[in-house]
């Protein structure tokens, strides 16, 4: 919808949450999408660009 | 004879206002309110024989049971609106010629293009209104000509007024797709930038802001349009179709289950109540101040609710957020969407 930086999340009714996940696993995910955004916003972009967040190694 | 059956709400059925907004569906012989002026619009060739009219709250919902109604008129045509830019009685509109389209009968819509319920009117043609009451005259007139041509056996074309979705039809033509694709090429490169077969819908282009130099200075706001408010929702925010955005505090380091909940209307809430974090990262923001990765988080947060909200207001609360974050000192944002 021509949003600048778009950080891909899990579900609609949980932007920044994956109620699948336990407690601690579940505010790591947050964590490291806040930290993608943050990364985004500081980076120079020209069009609708998406940030994936990596998969975690764990 | 064109026989017409006309939908309108309660409003411009002139049987009331918000106190007879939860009434069901009623029909009445011949034209009623601005069924009048377009019933003479229509001439002597075609009437409007009944109009149907059905309460804002009960309007939307309720398609099946009002379209059963405009059929027992026999129209060869429905009309619904003008229906400006009236959250529910567009949708009302949108759903009532949609579901007649559905059930064979010929329907046509009429609102403004911002109206909510535009892209729920179906296989079904919608006209422009104006986008308030005060344009009724000149949204009947285009109403009225739009409904001759249909009556006519004609397809309605953006010069009839048609906004919103365009059924794409087979045609014949003469030259190959080859041939025509060569042909837009040749003017484009004359100069003519809107030659195409496939007009695309139009979104505003953004140009990006420019990269925050460095986020360990920098303050960065919190905004939603989750529908995330203290539990008992104290500036009245709309489940859907929002016209307004409320800031609110962000204070301490959490938000607490029970204290805040989602109004938002368009997704199950369950899992933003259980856990306010999964709409409005707090938590994990004030960590990250607190280790210096982010300067200052914003001290409060913007929210709204998108379900069904109009680009037009979007497109405002956008304009003042940007200001409102600009004039605090802000240089970026985190827009949780759902």
């Amino acid at each position: 919808m021509g949003a600048p930086r778009i950080v891909p999340t899990r579900g609609i009714p949980y932007p920044t949450g994956d109620p699948s996940l336990d407690p601690a696993a579940e505010r790591a995910w947050r964590r490291r999408l806040v930290e993608r955004a943050l990364e985004a916003v500081a980076t120079a972009v020209t069009a609708p660009t998406v940030f994936e967040v990596a998969p975690a190694h764990a | 004879m064109g026989r017409v059956v006309h939908y309108v709400n309660q409003f411009f059925a002139g049987v009331g206002g918000e106190d007879s907004a939860g009434q069901g569906p009623v029909l009445v012989e011949g034209p009623v309110g601005p069924g009048r002026k377009l019933d003479e619009l229509l001439g002597d060739e075609h009437e409007i024989v009944a109009t149907v009219w059905c309460g804002d709250d009960h309007g939307p919902g309720a398609s099946a049971e009002i379209v059963e109604l405009i059929r027992t008129a026999e129209p060869d045509l429905v009309v619904a609106g003008p229906a400006f830019t009236s959250g529910r009685y567009g949708l009302a509109c949108a759903r009532v010629v949609a579901a007649a389209a559905e059930a064979g009968l010929a329907a046509l819509g009429s609102m403004h293009e911002d109206n909510p319920g535009l892209d729920e009117a179906g296989a079904a043609p919608v006209v422009a209104s104006g986008e308030v009451a005060r344009r009724m005259g000149p949204s009947l007139i285009t109403l009225g000509g739009a409904a001759v041509k249909l009556l006519a056996g004609e397809p309605l074309t953006a010069e009839d007024g048609r906004i919103g979705k365009v059924a794409r039809r087979s045609v014949l033509v003469e030259e190959s797709s080859a041939r025509r694709a060569v042909d837009l090429v040749l003017a484009r490169i004359a100069g003519d930038r809107d030659a195409t077969e496939i007009p695309l819908p139009r979104f505003d282009a953004v140009t990006p802001a420019a990269p925050v130099a460095d986020v360990r200075e920098a303050t960065v706001f919190l905004v939603t349009e989750g529908g995330l408010v203290p539990d008992d929702n104290p500036g009245s925010l709309e489940s859907a179709r929002a016209t307004r955005w409320l800031r609110y505090p962000l204070e301490g380091d959490t938000l607490a289950p029970g204290s805040y909940r989602s109004v938002h209307g368009g997704f199950t809430s369950v899992h933003a109540n259980a856990d306010p974090h999964r709409i409005v990262p707090l938590d994990v923001a004030r960590e990250l101040e607190g280790e210096g990765a982010i300067g200052h988080l914003s001290a409060e947060y913007f929210v709204t609710t998108g379900n069904g909200t109009s680009v037009a207001n979007a497109r405002k609360f956008g304009i003042e957020w940007a200001t409102d974050m600009r004039r605090s000192g802000a240089r970026a944002a985190i827009l949780t969407a759902t």
